[in-house]
């Protein structure tokens, strides 16, 4: 067993247990860690598949960005663990059942030999061999139509997302800093001229 | 690699509609709040100068481009056309309905013109790349237009429940592509097809792909078993999106159904055209069943759709070009005869008076005798009664179906289809045979009425003469 193997079956299980815990702790910022240390470990797979680019990419914006916005939410939320979990129990002989199936049929199919999956050995590129460069050189030729639909995509995301959470409410106490700008000393102080007191 | 830019005139129409739908975004923004009608009428006339654009730049033969992710072909052009028309009809009939709720609003708008451009590119799409992402922006965008009214709780509801369920779909149809891809080593659907074609027998992961796409656009299509989400999200939703899901959506999941299929996965035609014929079964069977137990109209239409659903796809079990040919005229007389009824229960309401169950049109007749008889040229095409246009496209797709020998299928879905009618004739009666409620006269506006009056023309125009659309369908399917 060579190093690269012994490495792909470390990051493996890494990968599997910290999935696993993922759904099976209690605390939710716990769980979102584990979510954390296990695109962590696939960014590593993926290392190992000489697609440093994509690796970076997976730790940048999902542990760098998503994942943080994620444990902020949930932070936020201060979510009842207890509800979530009721049925649980009751669910879980079904649910247990149906997995297994699926896992059964799905390794039938694809260990079989009729499965007709195309597979190849893995090409080995020299040290300096950019992957960034090769994604970004077919990323804006020979895909740069569903390259665009993509960003339309992202700008439906933002539209949607202030359209159906922005609301201007009635009746919250808010300064318009251009109108505090804009202020006059005629709209702020009133001369009043008040007579002297008269000695009674 | 030297690289060939792509020629994009073909993609004319589409570049047309994303430009405008950002220009109305930003536009928008700059008008006062009495001048919203601007966004309206600039959307209507960006849909109509597309309609223009693309008959304009027709191509004579099919013209693939961006390095096969699109084709333009006469399919992709009849359908956008059909698109646009229909869009711009929903927005039009559902102006006064969202201005008396507070929903006038830009990015109802902006909304609505990017699911026009995410049909486009479901329409035109040659690759499986395209086919998802076309697929995503329109969901999006619907998502978003189902939860538009966000002071009122069914709306959310229904939006998080189409949310879930299109992200089970699109997961589906996902991992359908991967397998596919998997095993032929391509994205695009030629080269899928000469893949699969090259490899002489079938493979199971092939076999297991074709299921999981078929499930994912069964999904979309809304066909038993995978109809549950369609009468929540017709009810749920305010009338004009309802209006909005069921018509034009269709026609882009017909071509999506054309598109993967019949071009991408056509060597296996035998197995799939044996799972459309179980779902086409099943949801012209309880499609036409369980509506008879509905009393809100808008759930019933729900049911409506699937059981017409069931029939655009008794049409790919022919697996002839007159079946495509036929299914593709019966989607498209589908959605001029959906967005007629969705605009009549529309025009119906009022400020605070929303047409919710059958007992609401109690004595339309009395109230507004125009719009009674319109509804009643509907349902009764709907229905499939002769001489009007949903007679014809039963009749043309039960014809491919009986050619290819499958006579049981035709004579089970002519029953259903009689049972069926029961449900629309009721609606009839309500309107024509009960008293009404409250007898005020309905005021609709003039352009609203002369669309309707439009829409109701075509349906009966169209059901005495069919030959016209139906040349066309053959034509661009050929």
């Amino acid at each position: 067993m060579g190093f690269e193997k012994f490495l792909f079956y470390v990051f493996a299980i890494v990968l599997v247990f910290a999935s696993v815990r993922v759904i099976t702790v209690r605390n939710p910022v716990h769980a979102a860690l584990f979510l954390v240390l296990a695109f962590f470990t696939s960014a590593a797979l993926w290392l190992l598949l000489q697609a440093e680019f994509l690796a970076i990419a997976l730790v940048l914006v999902y542990v760098g960005a998503v994942m943080v916005l994620f444990l902020f939410v949930v932070m936020m939320l201060d979510i009842n663990v207890a509800p979530l979990r009721e049925g649980f129990i009751r669910n879980a002989p079904l649910g247990i059942a149906v997995a297994t199936i699926i896992v059964i049929e799905m390794a039938l199919v694809l260990t079989s030999d009729r499965s007709g999956l195309v597979s190849g050995a893995l090409q080995n590129y020299a040290a300096d061999h950019s992957n960034t460069k090769e994604l970004g050189s077919v990323m804006y030729t020979l895909y740069a139509y569903p390259f665009e639909i993509a960003a339309l995509i992202l700008l439906v995301a933002i539209v949607a997302a202030i359209g159906l959470t922005m609301r201007r409410r009635q009746g919250v106490r808010y300064v318009d800093p251009a109108e505090q700008v804009a202020v006059r000393r005629e709209g702020r102080v009133r001369l009043v001229n008040l007579a002297a007191e008269k000695k009674s | 690699m030297t690289f060939v830019p792509p020629d994009l005139m073909p993609a004319l129409p589409e570049i047309f509609v994303a430009t405008m739908a950002c220009l109305v975004l930003v536009i928008d923004v700059y008008l006062p709040e009495a001048r919203r009608t601007t966004t309206l009428w600039l959307s209507i006339a960006t849909l109509l100068f597309a309609a223009l654009l693309t008959l304009a730049t027709a191509p004579e033969a099919r013209v693939p481009g961006f390095h096969g992710h699109f084709v333009r072909d006469a399919m992709g052009d009849v359908l956008k056309i059909g698109v646009y028309l229909s869009m711009a009809a929903a927005l039009l009939y559902s102006r006064d309905y969202l201005r008396n709720r507070t929903l006038f609003k830009g990015e109802y708008y902006v909304l609505a013109l990017f699911a026009v451009l995410g049909m486009m590119v479901m329409i035109s799409a040659a690759s499986f790349l395209t086919v998802y992402l076309g697929l995503e922006l329109l969901s999006l965008s619907l998502y978003a237009l189902v939860a538009f009214d966000r002071e009122d709780g069914r709306c959310s509801e229904s939006a998080m429940k189409y949310f879930v369920l299109g992200a089970l779909a699109s997961g589906m149809l996902l991992y359908g592509i991967s397998m596919m891809y998997g095993a032929t080593g391509s994205l695009n659907l030629a080269s899928v097809a000469q893949a699969i074609a090259g490899k002489g027998d079938k493979t199971l992961v092939l076999i297991f792909g074709t299921a999981f796409l078929v499930v994912g656009l069964a999904f979309k299509l809304g066909a038993v078993p995978f109809h549950m989400w369609l009468p929540d999200v017709y009810q749920g939703a305010p009338t004009s999106v309802t209006m909005i899901v069921a018509s034009a959506p269709k026609l882009a999941a017909f071509a999506l159904t054309m598109r993967i299929l019949v071009e991408g996965v056509a060597p296996l035609g035998a197995d799939w055209q044996q799972m459309l014929m179980v779902l086409a079964a099943l949801s012209i069977a309880a499609g036409n069943v369980i509506a008879i137990a509905q009393t809100n109209i808008k759930r019933l239409l729900a049911y409506s759709t699937i059981s017409h659903v069931g029939f655009i796809l008794l049409g790919f079990v022919a697996g002839t070009a007159e079946g495509y040919a036929a299914s593709m005229f019966y989607a498209l007389t589908y959605v001029l005869m959906t967005v007629g009824s969705f605009g009549l229960l529309i025009l119906c309401g009022r400020a605070g008076v929303e047409i919710e169950n059958i007992s609401d049109l109690k004595g339309l007749n009395d109230r507004s005798p125009w719009l009674a008889f319109m509804m009643l040229v509907l349902m009764m095409s709907t229905a499939g009664i002769p001489f009007l246009v949903g007679f014809y496209a039963k009749f043309a797709v039960l014809q491919a179906v009986v050619a290819q020998g499958f006579v049981g299928l035709a004579i089970f879905a002519v029953i259903l289809s009689v049972i069926g009618a029961f449900y629309y004739l009721r609606v009839v009666k309500v309107m024509y045979f009960d008293k009404a409620e409250d007898d005020t006269t309905l005021s609709v506006s003039a352009d609203a009425q002369v669309l309707m009056g439009a829409n109701g023309l075509a349906v009966m125009l169209l059901g005495v003469y069919p030959s016209g659309l139906m040349a066309l369908c053959s034509a661009a399917i050929h």
